[in-house]
Formats: C-alpha cells, structure tokens, sequence
C-alpha cells in the first residue's frame, strides 16, 4: 500500500491500521465512609481540607483499618460484570511521591486482587461485542490538587486539598478487546449503568466520580501483536473518550504511515483543543515497589459470602430489558431505552404496577417526561408531579377521560407545580365531549359553516376532513376525540 | 555483587532523598557491605516454602461503614509548613 | 521515692502521703538531675498537670477501683502519639511536629490514671541499637555515662534505670524494648505481635513494631501491659482474643516447666561475662523446677538478613509521609520535586537515610524475587521453627545481647551495630513476646536474661521472668551515682 499524504482522515487510517484500545475504568463506591477511615465518602462541596481525620491525612502513626461495605460493593460489581472471585486476596502498597497521595503510598491490590476474570458483552450496530476484563480492585482515591495556571507545567505552585483522600475506589481493567471508539463509548455505556444499576456508583463522569483512562495503540490488520500504547487521560464524558480515541488514531496512524514511531507515554485530552498533548516525559520509569501492606490483614473470602453477595445482586439493565419485553410486550428498542437509566427503568416498572398499560408509560416516560426532565433538571420522582401524578395522568388519557393534547398541557403545568390531574380536569372541566347528541349538534353546525369543504371532500378531497374535524375540534377547545369526531363527519358525508 | 553508582543514585531518587556526592559514595559502600552480608539468604532453600507478610494470623479485620468525627480544617491544617487559605501549598509540579 | 514499685508508690497514693502531683514534681526533678545523660527531649507541661489531676479526683472518688497505674508518673518515648505533645520521632524532619489525636496505648494509660511526665529520647525513628541516631543528640547510660544505654527506646530505659520514673514506655522493632533493657539493668517487654495496638506509634516496621514498658519489676511491667494490651478496632492487626489475666500467673513460680534454650542463642560471639551470667541464671531456674532442653533453632543465623531487608523495606514506605507538605520540616525550593529531595535530604540522618535506601533497593524492580520475597519466605522458616520448639518447651531462656553495654561511638560501620540484635530480632520476625531482665553483671555493666514465649504467650513470659526476679535480687541492684553535673560536662 502507497503511503498517503500527512492528512489522512479517520476512515483512510483505519483502512490500513486496526486499533487496539483497552480501557481502565475507577469508580468511586457509594459508602457513607471513606476506605480506610470514617470521615464521609461524599466529600462534594465540604469546604477544603474538612473532610479528612489523622487517617487520611496520613499524620505519623496512625492506621488503616478497612470498609467491609466497600470490599461487599467491590465484590458485588465483579459479580455483576462475571468475574470469579479468589478466596484469598489482599491489600498492597503502591509508592510513589506525589503531594495528593498523602501517605506516599495508595493502598491498593496488586498480585492478589479482589476479582478476575470477567467479561461484560454489548451491541454495537447490530454486532455483539465482547470485552474481557481482567479485574476489579479495590484501593483508595487520592486528594486533588488545584494548580496557580491552567496548564500543571506552567504553574508556579498548587495546592492541595485532601477530602477526597481515601474515598473507596474501584478499579475496573479492561482487556485490550475493543477496536473502534464507539466500541470503547458503549462499553463505558454499558459498564456505568451496570455500576449505577447495582447501586455502587452514581456514574458521574464530569464530577470524576466514574473515571476512564484509555490505552490505544495500532497494528496492521490481520497482526496478532500489539503495537507501542499510548495511554490518555483527561477524557470526562463519552464524548471526550469517543473524541479523544479517534484524535489518536488518527495522530498514531498519521506518524506510521510516515514511518516514524510512537512514543510510549501518557497523554492527556484537551476538550478546547480537541486534542491529546504530552502529558509527562518519563525521566524515570516508573517503580511502584508494590509489597503487601503490612498494616491489614488479607482477605479470606468463602464461597458463603460470595453466596450471599450474589443472591443480593438487583436486576441488571440487560436482563431487565429482557424482562419487560417477554412481560410487558415491549419492543427492543423500547426496552433498551426505558432501562438505559435505572430511574427510568423503575418509574416505568412503577407505573405498570400502578395500572398504566406498558406502551403508553413507556411513551411517556421517554417522550414528554423526559424532555421535561431535562429542562427543569429535575427527575420525575423528585418533581411536583411524581409518579403516582403521572400514573393518574396517563390513565385518565387511556381512559378517554382527557385527550392527548390536553394531557401534556397538563403535564407540563403540573410537572414542577404537583397536584391531582383528575381533580385538575374535573374543576376546571377539560374532560372531553363524548356526550354524542352534542358532538352530533357540533358536527352540523360544522358541516353548514363550511360547504366548500364539504364538495371537496365529496368531490374526492380525503384532506378537506381535516378541516372539518378541525372546525369541531376548535369548537370543543380540543375537548372532543378526534377519531370519534372523524367518525360522525364520515358516516354525515357517506353517500 | 557490586553496587553501582548509578544503582546508588536511582534507588535515591525513588526514595526523594537528596544526597551529596559524598553520601552517594558512603551509602554505594555501605550497601554493598550490607547486601553482601544479605545475600546469604539466597543459600536458604524455599522452595517449599510460602512467604510470610503477618504474622498475626487475621483474616477480614474490617469495620462496619459507619461514619466517624473528623477534624476540623483549622486543626488538619495546624502542622502545615506552607499553606494558602484552607489547602497546603506545594511548589510547581514539573514531571 | 524514685527507686519504690508502682506497688509502694501507689500505697502511699492511697495512704494520702503523697499526691499524683508531687510524684509528678519529684519525677520531673529527678529527671532534670540526670541532663547529662539526656535521657529526656521535652517534659509534657499541661497534659502532666492535668493528668495529675485526674488521677487524685479519681483516687478520692474511689480509691478501690482506681488500677494500680492511677497516679503513677511515668515517661513515653518520642516515637509515640499524644494529643496537644510535640512529637518528633528523634528527627529533625518531624521536629515541631503536635499530633491532633492519641494513640491507644497511652489513652489506655490516660484512662488508667497513669501520669505522664516527660518524652525520652531515642534512636530516629526507632531505627538503632545504641541511642546514638537521635538527632538531638546521643543519651548515656546511668551505669557508665560514657557508654551506650543501648536502642532505640535508650532514653525510656535510662529514666528507669536511673530511678527518675517507676515505669517508661518503648517500642520494640528488632529488639529496641530487650536490648536496652539489658544494657541498662531494668526489665524491658515487648508483648505478642498485634497484643498491644500501634495506634499512634509513628511507624518503623509495621508488621514488627510493639509498644511495651520498662520498669524495675516484672510485676509493674505486667500491669502497665495489663492496662495498654486487647483488641483494637483502630488497629487491624490486633488480636480479638480476651487478654488473658496476668496477675493469677506471675506468682505461679517455674516448678515442672520446660524451659528451652536456643543452641544458637548460646553460640560463639557471646561475650564471656554474658556467658558466665546467663548460665548461672539458667542454672538458677533449674534449682526453682524448672527442666532446661536444649532446642535448636537452625535459621537464626539468616534471621538477621532477614530482618535487615524486611524492616527497611517497611520503613522505606512508611517514612514516605514525611514530605513536608502536612507537617514538619519543609526546605523550600522551586519545583516539587526538589523540595521533597532537599526536605529528606537534609530532615533524615545517616542511619535512616541507609535504611530507607536498603529497603527501597530491596524492593525496586528486579531485586524484589531476590530480596524481599525471599526474606518473607526465610520469615516463614524462623516462625515454624519457633512454632515448632515451643510443641516441646514452655518458654525459651537465652541472653537478650551477646554483649553489654559498649562505649559510645564504638561501633561506627553499620553492618557491626546489627550485629547487636542477632538475638533479639527473630522473636519480633515471628511475633512473639519476649521480656529481658537483669541477671547479673559483666565487668560492672548489666546482663540481661531474655525468656520468649510461643504466641499470646504473654502471661507465660511474665510468669517465668517473675520467678526468676523473685529469687535473685539483680533487679534490686542500682547504676553507681552519677559525676556531678560539672564534671559530667567537663
Ligand atoms: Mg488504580
Ligand atoms: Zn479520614
């Protein structure tokens, strides 16, 4: 094959080249307290440096004794994403030197890990996609650090605040099985709502609550080795990881074509450049020294209380979209949708469970309530409406009580405000016309006002009983159904 | 074995220590005293043998997750060296 | 009064002869008086005041239930945690340094009613046989203030064997309890592995380290250990088995025990006075009952190497905290990287720098198999063989130190100052409790006799050491007077 020009484009690169992505995912676990001490694992919005004990402060002479909730969660996420789970395993020390890693050591798993094995498998434009993963550990976050300067490199001093030191962390090692960027965004898809759905995690990629970092490298097709990898970071949201991933393709396939070779090194994604730039020139490789951290006795984990975790796993998003189709007569598409948030999937399980036929609950739930949901950033159970609002809603909808349109009005006005749409209706009398001798009285005084819609549609113009049906539904003030109204017209017009 | 400088230096910087020119020399003999000392481990045969972290014989010394005191900034923030506002203060971080 | 029991101590507490306060007072003068030895970094001011207090409200309130501690003054070595106290660890890195919590074994005290007077000196960061790795300054023994009192509790040892204090706290990582126990003539315990929390014990090696007490009886080393020793929570690797009494033990004498003694132990490196010494006290607990066997314990020779690849490793990560970022010292330089180089360059001495450098080497990338791994499974050896001897002994009685006390400044190459703790650090590799006391002098310095027990054997130990006290008088014997200051700084 020619070499082409320095500007190859995403497509022409992956015509020659196959790229290798592996992901490693950290999430925060949802404990009221930290790993490794009781100060609070929400650390958001504390004020700095309010959040931390002797403990995560690593004074001198202090100790870590560990979260038995966070190694259940821990245990619980590799269950979810089919890993087997070893009965021993243990806590290692990871040194390094860094000012938000307090002890200058992150106690974490190396050789012994909580989990192995797993594997966690998806669709992707209709093919089944299935990546392994390695492992699930478990360790300690790290402070976070605020640097004088936008740029870590150019500036003259940082500051550190130590809240976040300790917050349990799971650490999630993908195998290098995913070969596209959309491959790699649905596997974080895929993978945070499994996490959120097991209720460990609360899957937020902006707050860095659910981290990703990549490892990226490209071989010719049909290779079975791999090329140098290039890790990246930085990347907080799908869209920065699908962005991020497709910019190294391109950069990494643009340097091979021209015979040069890639660097080993870490990268970090810009979102204002749209590009990954160098984050560290390795001086000294790095020697992490792992050995077993002397100050926790290891794990011992029996079969009972893997037992006992298993059977306490909720539902996951995959087989509750097949739930509600064999159920509740969704199609995939609806399924898939209504279960993609677990808030979604629950209100919808509610909603059936309140008497509201599956179509139209999930219709509702994907259509006007979530476009609401988005607007006023509240959720549907914590707006005014609430579920039992909505399912009193809807049924008064199915019920033929309130047309459509009539329904989202009210569902708009009751969204935030609350209160009882049937009391709504009754008072202020949006119930619709189905008394027939008044909609028949409607329909005739339509048919006289409008004689020239009358010869079209009897001279063979199917649209002109649009008009008239709207003539009547003007005259109800959009009270009356219109497949009823349509009706009358048809059998007043019949020849 | 023979430590090298350069083995000298490497292990001091894992370990942040800045050394003199003079330490690096003392500490590259001293070592190489100590490891030669040391290296009669290697006669010991393990090959039987599984290795020992603790000796406490505990398995799962966990807590439940229940939430404890924490310190409040002014005290966490009492022994600080150099501090801006509530946050300790370090210098520029060059990799 | 300084050379009387916690016992008498406490009798005349309880008689109204005295006041938690005035022992306090007396401890600290007799403290000063001992300045040449520099046994002490720094007195604890207003916690000792109102500890004093505390312990007379709690003596009025109800005499009967206040322990035998209440009252009692006593001194901690500066590697422990108190709330409010400068501790520094022996090092200018951590000088200034006032930790905002307490450590559990001196709360423990606290809550007993045991008054705490001053902070001793010690090897920095606990890393020492001979007390002179302080970095203020090296302390003297009060037998020969020219000689080493021995490391690193050296301070909390001196204070006792001075007679300043009835008791004193140390911490024990290879032998720094035992061997300065021994040097200066006092009984010194380094209780099971995981008995007594670390909690607030600025770490050297985590899975070696114990606190335990000094005292001139086993008796009062057995009640400051009662009132520390149980489970835990801040500390995972303390034991959640009940602490088995002690008191009911120690009067039960050696009568048909089996006493083992090491072969090993016994070898060539003794010197002749500490020999001549431990024999006769083996040769006295026979004529009490007790069997002697002889046991062999083959790894004790590799058990030294073991510990120096072990213990630095540890301390390497453990001392990584001391950064100058949250606390102490911090050399100011542009980049981060320079700070942290200039801070532990110039904050840790030459013994401590050694050993975080050993350990770091044990552990970096390609020397770990050879190295660490290789310790840890020899680690394995030295514990079944232990485990193995105490299937057919009770205890084992052998010297705490192949030598006495040596003269300051004596044993400058490194390698010949491990060397001391051949016979004290293999007990702290299997976690065992171990206890030396005064069993004779060599050419006027003190000998110590070691007895260790099998695992949470504590009470064992306590109870052999006790018969052997209770019929011997070494313990009674008192280091000569001390040269008058002048002279001492002459
Ligand atoms: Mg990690
Ligand atoms: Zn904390």
């Amino acid at each position: 094959m020619t070499a082409t020009s320095a500007v190859s484009t995403l497509d022409q690169v992956m015509e020659r080249w196959e790229p290798v992505i592996g992901l490693e995912v950290h999430g925060q676990l949802l404990t009221q307290s930290k790993m490794f001490c009781g100060c609070s694992a929400d650390y958001i919005g504390s004020p700095p440096n309010s959040n931390t004990c002797p403990v995560c402060l690593g004074l001198p002479g202090v100790l870590p004794v560990m979260n038995r909730v966070a190694v259940e969660y821990t245990v619980r996420s590799a269950l979810a994403l089919n890993c087997e789970i070893p009965e021993r395993s243990k806590f290692d020390r990871k040194n390094y030197f860094y000012p938000d890693l307090p002890k200058g050591y992150q106690i974490s798993q190396w050789d012994m890990p909580l989990s192995l094995n797993g594997h966690l498998t998806f669709t992707v434009d209709g093919a089944e996609v299935r990546c392994g993963i390695t492992r699930v550990h478990l360790e300690e976050d790290t402070g976070t650090l605020q640097h004088a300067g936008d740029i870590l490199q150019q500036a003259r001093s940082s500051v550190v605040d130590l809240n976040r030191a300790g917050v349990p962390l799971m650490e999630i090692v993908g195998e290098p099985d995913l070969r596209t960027p959309a491959q790699a965004r649905e596997y974080l898809v895929r993978l945070r709502q499994i996490l959120v759905y097991i209720g460990v995690n609360d899957g937020n990629l902006e707050q860095g609550s659910f981290r990703c970092d990549a490892n990226i490298s490209l071989r010719k097709h049909g290779e079975t080795g791999l090329g140098v990898k290039v890790e990246v970071k930085n990347m907080n949201s799908f869209r920065a990881v699908h962005r991020a991933l497709e910019y190294e393709i391109v950069r990494q396939g643009r340097l091979l074509d021209q015979g040069q070779t890639i660097a080993q090194e870490t990268r970090g994604w810009v979102e204002a450049k749209g590009a990954t730039i160098s984050q560290r020139s390795k001086e000294y490789a790095h020697d992490y020294r792992y050995f077993p951290e002397p100050d926790l006795p290891p794990l011992h984990l029996n079969a009972e209380f893997v037992d006992r975790v298993r059977a306490a796993l909720p539902e996951l998003p995959q087989q509750l979209a097949e739930r509600l189709q064999r159920e509740n007569g969704l199609s995939a598409y609806d399924a898939a949708t209504v279960t993609a948030e677990r808030e979604d999937a629950r209100a919808f399980e509610s909603l059936v469970a309140a008497g509201v036929p599956a179509k139209a609950a999930a219709n509702w739930l994907m259509g006007e309530v979530a476009r609401l949901a988005r607007e006023s950033r509240t959720p549907l159970p914590g707006s005014g409406l609430g579920l039992e609002g909505l399912a009193s809603l809807i049924k008064l909808v199915e019920a033929g009580t309130i047309n459509g349109s009539t329904a989202k009005e009210l569902l708009e006005e009751l969204y935030l405000a609350g209160g009882d749409p049937a009391a709504v209706v009754e008072e202020r009398g949006l119930g619709q016309v189905s008394d027939q001798a008044e909609l028949e009285r409607l329909v005739d005084a339509v048919l006289a006002e409008n004689p020239a819609a009358v010869a079209d549609f009897q001279g063979g113009k199917e649209q002109a009983l649009q008009r008239l049906v709207g003539g009547v539904m003007k005259a109800t003030r959009g009270r009356a159904d219109a497949r009823v109204v349509t009706g009358l017209l048809r059998d007043r017009l019949a020849p | 074995m023979t430590l090298a400088r350069d083995q000298v230096t490497h292990v001091a910087m894992l370990a942040r220590l800045g050394l003199s020119d003079e330490e690096v020399e003392r500490y590259r003999q001293q070592l190489d005293a100590i490891l030669s000392h040391v290296d009669r481990l290697q006669q010991v045969d393990t090959s039987q043998v599984g290795e020992t972290a603790q000796v406490g014989g505990l398995v799962n010394a966990w807590r439940e997750d229940v939430r404890g005191e924490c310190l409040p900034a002014e005290k966490a923030l009492a022994n600080a060296p150099k501090r801006r506002g509530d946050h300790f203060e370090v210098g520029a971080i060059q990799e | 009064m300084s050379w009387e029991t916690v016992g008498e101590l406490g009798a005349r507490l309880r008689s109204g002869e005295t006041t938690p306060a005035q022992l306090a007072d007396h401890a600290r003068s007799a403290i000063e008086s001992l300045a040449s030895l520099h046994p002490v970094l720094r007195y604890t001011g207003a916690l000792t005041e109102h500890q004093a207090g505390r312990a007379a409200r709690m003596l009025a309130e109800s005499p009967e239930q206040a322990g035998p501690l209440c009252g009692i003054p006593f001194a901690y070595k500066d590697v422990l945690c108190v709330e409010g106290v400068e501790t520094s660890a022996g090092s200018k890195i951590l000088e200034g340094f006032i930790p905002p919590y307490t450590g559990t074994a001196l709360q423990r005290l606290l809550d007993a009613g045991a008054v705490p007077v001053a902070v001793t000196n010690c090897d920095e960061f606990a890393m020492g046989s001979s007390n002179e790795n302080s970095a203020f300054g090296p302390v003297g023994n009060p037998w020969d203030p020219s000689r080493v009192p021995g490391g690193s509790s050296g301070g909390s040892a001196a204070v006792v064997a001075a007679g300043a204090v009835p008791f004193s706290l140390g911490t024990d990582t290879g032998g720094s309890i035992r061997q300065p126990a021994s040097f200066c003539g006092v009984a010194g315990f380094k209780p099971t592995y995981g008995r007594v929390s670390r909690y607030g014990l600025i770490a050297f090696a985590s899975s070696l380290d114990q606190i335990g007490p000094f005292a001139r009886s086993v008796e009062d080393a057995a009640h400051v250990f009662t009132a520390m020793a149980g489970h835990d929570p801040r500390d995972s690797t303390t034991s959640p088995l009940p602490v088995e009494p002690v008191a009911t033990q120690l009067a039960r004498g050696v009568a048909g025990m089996r006493l083992g003694v090491p072969r090993e132990y016994m070898a060539e490196g003794l010197e002749p006075g500490v020999r001549a010494a431990v024999e006769a006290a083996l040769a006295q607990l026979e004529k009490l009952g007790a069997t002697l066997v002889e046991v062999s314990l083959p790894s004790t020779e590799a058990a030294l190497s073991t510990y120096y690849i072990i213990a630095p490793a540890e301390c390497s990560a453990n001392l990584a905290r001391m950064d100058g970022v949250r606390f102490g010292l911090h050399v100011d330089r542009q980049s981060l990287t320079d700070t942290y180089l200039e801070t532990r360059g110039q904050g840790f001495g030459p013994e401590v720098k050694r050993r975080i450098m050993l350990g770091t080497y044990a552990l970096s990338s390609g020397y770990y198999d050879a190295y660490y791994r290789q310790a840890q499974k020899v680690r394995t050896l030295i514990a079944e063989e232990f485990d193995r001897a105490f299937e057919t002994v009770d205890a084992l009685v052998c010297p705490t130190s192949p030598i006495v006390a040596f003269p300051k400044g004596d044993k400058s190459d490194p390698l010949s100052m491990y060397l001391c703790d051949v016979l004290t650090l293999p007990v702290n590799l299997a976690g065992l409790p171990g206890i030396s006391i005064p069993c004779g002098l060599s050419e006027g310095l003190p000998v110590g006799l070691q007895v260790i027990g099998p695992r949470l054997g504590d009470a064992q130990v306590l109870r052999v050491a006790r018969a052997y006290e209770a019929a011997t008088a070494w313990h009674t014997q008192q280091p000569p007077p001390l040269p008058a200051a002048s002279e001492a700084f002459a």
